[in-house]
C-alpha cells in the first residue's frame, strides 16, 4: 500500500551464507541419492534444489510489505528470528502488491505449496477465503497463540467476518487521511496555539481553509493524486461519497448487483471536479507529486493513506501533522482497508499449526513498531498502552478507524483489485476534466457490468 | 522441416524395389517410434492436451479455484470476449506491437548482417554483440531498460535533458510511449536470432557471383539489390513468419516492463489471458481468449504465406 507498494521489492532474505552453501551441496548430494537420510533438514536452499522440506522449525512468510513498512517488518522479523533459534526458524519473502501477490498465494494454495502464513488485505481474504483457500480462524486456533477475538478492535473483527466465520487475523487498519503543512496553516491561521488544526466542518469550511492555504502558498490549497493512480482516485471519491447520507454501498449480492446511489456519485464526482475548476486543487498530479506539493510548500494539505508518514518524515525540515479527514458533508467517513494474517490452506501438523500461531502472535506482540509506520493496530492491547498513546502524529487519527468505510465485497473487488481499477480511472479522468462525472460515471458502469453480469468464479 | 533436410538417396545405389523397400520401412518403424517416444509423449503430455483442454474450457465457465469444467456455456464466453472492449484494444495493440517490431527486426537484422559479414577482422565480436542480448532471460532484459527507462534518473530521460528536451516524459509511464518503449527493448534484446540466420546464409552465396558481378561493373548496391536480397529470400521468408508469431505471442516484457499499464495502454492478448484466468480464476474466459488470439495468428501467418505465393507467381 504505501508508495514503495507501487514500485519493484526485491525478495528479501535472499542472504546466502557459506553454510547455505554448504547444506546446499548436502541437499544436491541427497537429491542424487547418495545420501538421503540427509534430506530431512536444511536451508531453503538444499530444501529447494533437493525438494525436501524445509527445516522442520521453519516459518514460511509471505508479504507484500515494501518502503517503510518493508523495513519495519524486517525489524519484526528480526526480533521473530531472534527469539526462535536464528535465521533458520523464518523463511520470509516480499512480493510486488496488488494482484500479482494475490495470484501468487492463490496459486502457491492449489499447488499445494503455500507458506505457512500471508498477509492480505482484509477486502482481498474473503474471495482467497470463497475459494475455499483458507484455513478457518476459530477460537481453538487463536487460543493456541493465547489470543481471543476479544484481543483485536471489535469493528475491524466484525468486517473481517464471512457468513459468521473468520479466516484471518487482523494486525491493523490504515485509513485515507489528511496530512498538513505546519507552517503553511499557521500563516494561514489554520491552527490552535497547540500546533493542531482547527476543526473543519462541512464544504465551506473546507473551501475556506484550502483558500486560505492557497493564498500563502500561491500555489494549490490541497493536493491528492488524480494521475496513474487508480486507488487514490477512488480512496478520495469513496471518502467522500461515503460521507453523505444515503450512500449505499458499490457493490452487493456478491457482487452480482451495483448498488452505488447515483445521484450521490454525480454529486460526489461533481464537488471533486469543481475544487479542481476553482483551481483550490491541481488538476494533474500523480502519487509522489501530489506530496511533493504538499512537502515543498505549494500546497497546504494532502490527501493519502497514513503509511506516508514513513516519506513525509524524510523530508528534512518539513513540519507536518495529520488528522482525519474532515467531515465535509453529512457524517464522518474515510476509505480504508486493514492488513491481515492468513494461514494458506494445506495439512498441516498440530506442530506446524501452532509454529504459524505463534508466529503471528509475535508480529502482533511488536504492533508498537508497526505503528511507527502510521498503521493503526487492531492488536488492543498495543492500542491501549501508555506507548502508544505518546505516538504523535499517530494517536489523532486513532478515531478514524470507527469512520472507516471499507471496499464492498465482490470477487473483483478490493485494495487493487479490478474494481478500483475500473472505477478509480474514471474518477482519475473526471477530475482531469477529461470527461464529465456523467461520462465518467457511464464509462465505470459499463466495465463493471461486465463483472457482475459474469457468475463468480468463486 | 526434417525431411526436408534429407539428403536424396545416393544415386549409385541401385534403386530398391516396390516390396523390399515398404519390407525396410516397415522394420524402421518400431525403432522409429521408439526414437521419437520421449518427445511424443512430451509433445502430447504439454502440447496437444493443453491445446484441447484449452478449446474444451473455452465452452465452459471453468474456474481455477473449482474441480472440473464447471457448467457448460457454450459460446458465452466468446460473445463476451468479442464484446469486451478491452479485448479488442489488447487485440489492437498486440497487432501494432507486432507490427512495429518485425518490420524494424528484419530490416535492422538484414543491415547488420551485410555489414557484419563485410568486416574481415574481428567478426566474431560482432557476431558475439548482436546475439549476447538474446541468450539473457526476459527477467535481466526487463530489468535492464526498466533502469533505462526510469522516470528522470534514467539513462534515456538523462539524455533527452541533456539535448535540451525540458519535460522529459517518463517512457513506461505515458501512455502513448509504454508500448513503444516496449517494443524497442524487444527489437534490440532478439535482433541477434534474425542477425544470425541472416549472416549463415549470407556466408552461404557463393563469393564468385560477387566477382564476376563486379567484373561486369555492378554496383555495391547493385549487387546487394540483384545477389544477395534475392539469395536470401528464403532466409527472409523464414524470419518474417518467426518474428510475426513471436511478437504477437508478447508476454514476458510487458508483464514485467508495464503490467499493461499505464491504464490498459500496453496490454497485450496475453496479459489479458493471465488476468482473467488467473487473476480473476475465469480459466472458461481466459481460454477462449487464448482461443481468439490462435485463431489471429492463423489468420496473421495466413495471409503472410498467401502473399508469398502471388509474389513467387508473379516471379514465376
Amino acid at each position: 500500500m504505501t508508495s514503495a507498494h507501487l514500485g519493484r521489492t526485491p525478495l528479501s532474505q535472499s542472504r546466502i551464507s557459506r553454510r547455505a552453501v554448504l547444506q546446499g551441496g548436502l541437499g544436491a548430494v541427497a537429491a542424487l541419492g547418495v545420501a538421503g537420510g540427509l534430506s530431512g533438514c536444511g536451508s531453503a536452499l538444499s530444501a529447494g534444489l533437493a525438494g525436501t522440506k524445509l527445516d522442520p522449525g521453519t516459518v514460511t512468510y509471505w508479504n507484500l510489505f515494501g518502503g517503510g513498512d518493508g523495513s519495519r517488518m524486517q525489524t519484526m522479523e528480526q526480533q521473530y528470528m531472534n527469539q526462535h533459534g536464528g535465521g533458520r526458524s523464518l523463511q520470509s519473502a516480499t512480493f510486488t502488491w496488488g494482484n500479482p501477490y494475490y495470484t501468487k498465494v492463490s496459486l502457491a494454495t492449489l499447488g499445494e505449496t503455500p507458506p505457512d502464513v500471508a498477509v492480505a488485505h482484509l477486502t482481498r481474504q474473503f474471495p482467497l477465503a470463497l475459494a475455499n483457500l483458507l484455513e478457518e480462524i476459530t477460537d481453538d486456533k487463536l487460543a493456541l497463540a493465547g489470543l481471543s477475538s476479544a484481543d483485536f478492535n471489535p469493528k475491524v473483527w466484525q468486517a473481517l467476518a464471512l457468513n459468521g466465520k473468520h479466516y484471518a487475523i487482523p494486525l491493523d487498519t490504515h485509513p485515507f487521511v489528511l496530512y498538513y503543512n505546519t507552517d503553511v496553516c499557521q500563516k494561514a491561521g489554520l491552527l490552535n496555539a497547540d500546533g493542531s488544526l482547527k476543526p473543519i466542518h462541512g464544504t465551506s469550511e473546507w473551501e475556506a481553509a484550502l483558500s486560505a492555504a492557497k493564498k500563502v502558498t500561491g500555489a494549490y490549497g490541497a493536493s491528492v493524486a488524480t494521475v496513474g493512480d487508480n486507488a487514490t482516485n477512488w480512496r478520495w471519491f469513496q471518502t467522500l461519497y461515503s460521507q453523505q447520507n444515503g450512500s449505499t454501498p458499490w457493490l452487493s449480492d456478491g457482487g452480482q448487483k451495483l448498488t452505488y446511489n447515483e445521484d450521490l456519485t454525480i454529486k460526489t464526482l461533481t464537488y471533486m471536479q469543481s475544487l479542481i475548476k476553482s483551481g483550490l486543487m491541481p488538476a494533474t498530479t500523480d502519487y509522489t507529486g501530489s506530496q511533493t506539493l504538499m512537502f515543498t510548500g505549494k500546497s497546504g494539505f494532502y490527501m493519502q493513506g497514513e503509511w506516508e508518514i514513513t516519506t513525509s518524515e524524510s523530508v528534512s525540515g518539513l513540519k507536518f501533522g495529520m488528522t482525519p479527514i474532515p467531515v465535509l458533508f453529512d457524517h464522518a467517513a474515510t476509505q480504508g482497508d486493514s492488513h491481515t494474517f492468513i494461514l494458506p490452506r494445506f495439512n498441516r501438523t498440530p506442530d506446524q499449526l501452532g509454529r504459524a500461531m505463534g508466529f503471528v502472535k509475535s508480529l502482533l506482540d511488536q504492533s508498537l513498531t508497526w505503528a511507527k509506520g502510521g498503521h493503526i493496530p487492531a492488536y488492543l492491547p498495543t492500542v491501549r498502552s501508555a506507548e502508544f498513546s505518546k505516538l504523535k502524529p499517530q494517536a489523532n487519527y486513532v478515531s478514524a478507524v470507527d469512520a472507516v468505510v471499507y471496499d464492498s465485497q465482490a470477487w473483483y473487488s478490493g485494495s487493487g483489485s479490478n474494481f478500483e481499477n475500473a472505477v478509480g480511472s474514471q474518477i482519475g479522468l473526471s477530475q482531469q476534466g477529461l470527461a464529465t462525472p456523467q461520462e465518467a460515471l457511464a464509462a465505470a458502469r459499463d466495465q463493471l457490468l461486465t463483472y457482475a453480469n459474469t457468475p463468480s468464479p468463486l | 522441416m526434417s525431411t526436408a533436410t534429407l539428403s536424396p538417396a545416393h544415386p549409385t545405389t541401385p534403386a530398391p524395389t516396390r516390396a523390399s523397400r515398404e519390407e525396410r520401412r516397415r522394420g524402421e518403424t518400431r525403432p522409429a517410434w521408439l526414437f521419437l517416444a520421449p518427445f511424443v509423449i512430451f509433445y502430447l503430455l504439454f502440447l496437444v492436451w493443453p491445446v484441447i483442454y484449452m478449446f474444451i474450457a473455452s465452452l465452459f465457465n471453468t474456474s481455477l479455484v473449482r474441480t472440473g469444467f464447471g457448467t457448460f456455456t457454450g459460446l458465452r464466453n466468446y460473445a463476451e470476449m468479442l464484446t469486451l472492449p478491452l479485448f479488442w484494444q489488447s487485440l489492437g495493440h498486440t497487432l501494432v506491437f507486432t507490427l512495429i517490431t518485425t518490420i524494424p527486426l528484419v530490416i535492422l537484422a538484414f543491415v547488420f548482417a551485410v555489414l557484419a559479414n563485410r568486416v574481415l577482422r574481428a567478426q566474431w565480436l560482432f557476431r558475439l554483440a548482436f546475439f549476447v542480448p538474446f541468450i539473457l532471460p526476459s527477467a535481466a532484459i526487463a530489468l535492464i531498460w526498466s533502469f533505462i527507462y526510469s522516470p528522470t534518473t534514467g539513462l534515456w530521460n538523462s539524455f533527452e535533458a541533456a539535448i535540451g528536451i525540458a519535460k522529459p516524459s517518463p517512457v513506461l509511464a505515458t501512455p502513448s510511449l509504454a508500448l513503444l518503449g516496449v517494443a524497442i527493448t524487444t527489437i534490440w534484446w532478439t535482433i541477434g536470432f534474425n542477425f544470425v540466420l541472416y549472416l549463415a546464409a549470407l556466408q552461404d552465396i557463393p563469393r564468385e557471383l560477387y566477382e564476376a558481378a563486379s567484373v561486369d561493373g555492378a554496383s555495391q548496391w547493385q549487387q546487394i539489390r540483384s545477389i544477395t536480397i534475392p539469395l536470401l529470400n528464403r532466409t527472409t521468408t523464414l524470419v518474417v513468419l518467426l518474428q510475426i508469431i513471436a511478437s504477437l505471442k508478447i508476454f514476458d516484457q510487458v508483464y514485467l516492463m508495464t503490467a499493461g499499464g499505464p491504464g490498459n495502454s500496453s496490454q497485450v492478448v496475453l496479459t489479458l489471458v493471465a488476468d482473467t484466468a488467473f487473476t480473476n480464476y475465469r480459466m472458461g474466459a481466459g481460454s477462449t481468449a487464448s482461443v481468439l488470439l490462435l485463431i489471429v495468428i492463423l489468420i496473421v501467418t495466413g495471409i503472410r504465406e498467401l502473399i508469398e505465393r502471388l509474389q513467387q507467381r508473379r516471379e514465376g
